[in-house]
């Protein structure tokens, strides 16, 4: 086939991949959507197989079976409460396919027929212009480089955060120095980035490279946790295409360059929404701590005596008389596996003829939108979800809102505290309805290491105990009432 | 020189038709929009297929790719599976 066919159809997947993400800006059409860009890509791929420079069909083969094996049972398998570690899995999968195609395509230029790393080690010289004439050359090995680079970082950072999602580890390391010694790794990297561009026969230089950004891949994502996570997420999601791109420079392709950059600025702006509902700055999250509150405050001194248990039952008699109740769901209702639960309790009231509807803040889980995926799992109508901007001016007019283990997210310290670590930070204003119900296990702080005056108020009632048990109570109750 | 032009005015084009895309996803499908982009940039498995396929070159280079197109295959089967077990959540009933 003809290099110009093969363009020609890059081209068609390429435009099928923009209407695939075209799809998903409405819930209707992005089934359809995600079908034209799974087109695309069968196109793509079945087109670069009748490549005739394609030979050797044994490790393609190879390659295919395994990965399509554990693609299809990650993707069959997986709980929707752990999506944020599927997501963070494939990140870093997307990151491994670039470095290790950059390293390749460095490793045939250079051919040499190493099986030991020491033989690999041994300088190469390579005629002018190995990897192209003047700076075409240096062009081709800057983006093998910062594929290398990109690919890397985001390969082992994936890896961490997936590990950090999955609670297998659970404390956080940083370097010392913070962003300084991360700060030098990259530094570390970029140097030996320019030592392979100057000396591109040495493959120490390029093995450098990779060591260095697996380092740094390490130490970024190592100090973060905890609800900072979405924003890691979605980092690392970015970078994934950008690596996906900068394989694009290295190899010519057109696909890549434009499959890469689309999936790069959705990470971005994903990334960009994050920060922008937490009210802080991607440095801040990355290298920050949540910045140290100017006046501390004593938990003791909120909570004391001005705190309000309830049961279930006493719950459902408040919710018999509601005309119109806002669920608000985090983190700890994925913890909980209560979505079904809380839909049941939804149809609960929903049958007496209560207006439900559910609040859900941006950062609200472990990834953007990951409330809305567990909701939707448990067959609650997508118009049902509001957005924070759009559910805020209706609490006034709420009877009960339920907060089901979300915390951060709805103190009105955020809202007026000045100098409080969350000051600024768009909440969810539950504390303007007629009464609050927060399912908790305790009064322990959320991520922000806070307490919150909201638990405190009088019209709130904190129900204790897991988040699922106490939602199915309610529910009977209510049933019963 | 001339080509490396061209591939950098499509790269800073398709940045900008990336945003003009993304920003209308609406914040209910942000997950299923990642999985989706994730299984988008399994597209790297076409650079990967050279890589694993082509003859001339020595033995770790065809490691490296049978690698390339390992990773690259999890992303395009998991993430296109992945997305569409989501989306079809979405539908209403």
């Amino acid at each position: 086939m003809s290099s110009t066919t093969v363009n020609l159809i890059y081209l068609i997947a390429g435009i099928l991949f923009i209407l695939g993400i075209k799809g998903l800006t409405k819930p209707a059409t992005a089934v359809r959507g995600n079908m034209f860009s799974a087109i695309g890509m069968l196109l793509a791929v079945t087109v670069t197989l009748l490549d005739s420079q394609i030979v050797n069909f044994a490790y393609i083969l190879a390659g295919v079976l395994i990965g399509g094996i554990v693609g299809a049972v990650m993707a069959l398998r997986i709980q929707m409460t752990s999506m944020p570690q599927m997501v963070a899995l494939l990140n870093g999968f997307g990151g491994g396919a670039s470095l290790t195609i950059a390293l390749a395509e460095y490793f045939s230029v250079l051919g040499v027929d190493a099986t030991s790393l020491s033989e690999l080690l041994v300088p190469v010289v390579l005629g002018s212009g190995a990897f192209g004439i003047a700076e075409e050359g240096t062009v081709a090995l800057t983006s093998i480089g910062l594929t290398v680079l990109i690919g890397a970082v985001t390969l082992i950072g994936s890896l961490v955060a997936f590990a950090k999602l999955q609670g297998l580890i659970k404390k956080s390391y940083g370097l010392p120095g913070g962003p300084i010694g991360n700060g030098l790794l990259l530094l570390s990297a970029l140097v030996a980035l320019g030592c392979l561009i100057s000396n591109p026969g040495q493959a120490v230089t390029i093995l450098t490279l990779v060591a260095f950004a697996l380092l740094l891949g390490l130490f970024l994502v190592l100090p973060i946790g905890g609800a900072d996570m979405p924003v890691v997420i979605a980092l690392l999601n970015s970078y994934s295409g950008l690596a996906a791109a900068l394989a694009g420079f290295i190899l010519g392709n057109t696909v890549l360059i434009v499959a890469g950059s689309l999936v790069g600025t959705s990470g971005l702006i994903l990334t960009k929404i994050m920060c922008v509902a937490m009210n802080r700055s991607l440095a801040n999250v990355l290298f920050g701590k949540m910045a140290a509150g100017g006046e501390s405050v004593d938990a003791d001194e909120i909570y004391a005596g001005k705190v309000t248990s309830a049961q279930p039952d006493e719950v459902a008699v408040m919710l018999e008389m509601a005309k119109r109740v806002v669920i608000v769901p985090g983190y700890g209702m994925a913890m909980a596996q209560a979505q079904h639960a809380v839909r049941e309790l939804a149809d609960a009231m929903d049958s007496r003829g209560i207006e439900v509807e559910y609040g859900i803040h941006p950062v609200a889980g472990r990834m953007p939108g990951h409330m809305n995926v567990l909701l939707a799992e448990a067959e609650v109508p997508y118009d049902k979800l509001v957005e924070m901007d759009r559910i805020n001016p209706t609490f006034e007019d709420t009877d009960v809102v339920i907060v089901i283990g979300a915390n951060d997210v709805t103190n009105p310290m955020a809202r007026e505290s000045e100098g409080s670590p969350i000051y600024g930070m768009p909440i969810l204003n539950v504390d303007k309805a007629k009464h609050v119900v927060v399912i908790k296990r305790s009064l322990s702080p959320g991520f922000a290491g806070l307490p919150n005056p909201l638990f405190a108020m009088d019209h709130t009632l904190m129900v204790y105990g897991d988040g699922k048990k106490a939602v199915i109570e309610m529910t009977t109750a209510l049933n019963q009432v | 020189m001339e080509i490396f032009i061209l591939l950098l005015a499509l790269f800073v084009l398709s940045l900008f038709l990336g945003v003009e895309l993304i920003v209308k996803v609406p914040p209910t499908l942000h997950t299923p929009l990642m999985s989706g982009t994730n299984a988008v940039s399994g597209i790297t498995l076409v650079g990967a297929l050279l890589a694993a396929g082509s003859d001339s070159s020595p033995m770790l280079v065809n490691f490296l790719g049978f690698l390339a197109v390992t990773f690259a295959t999890i992303n395009v089967v998991g993430g296109y599976l992945v997305t569409n077990r989501m989306l079809a959540m979405f539908k209403r009933k």
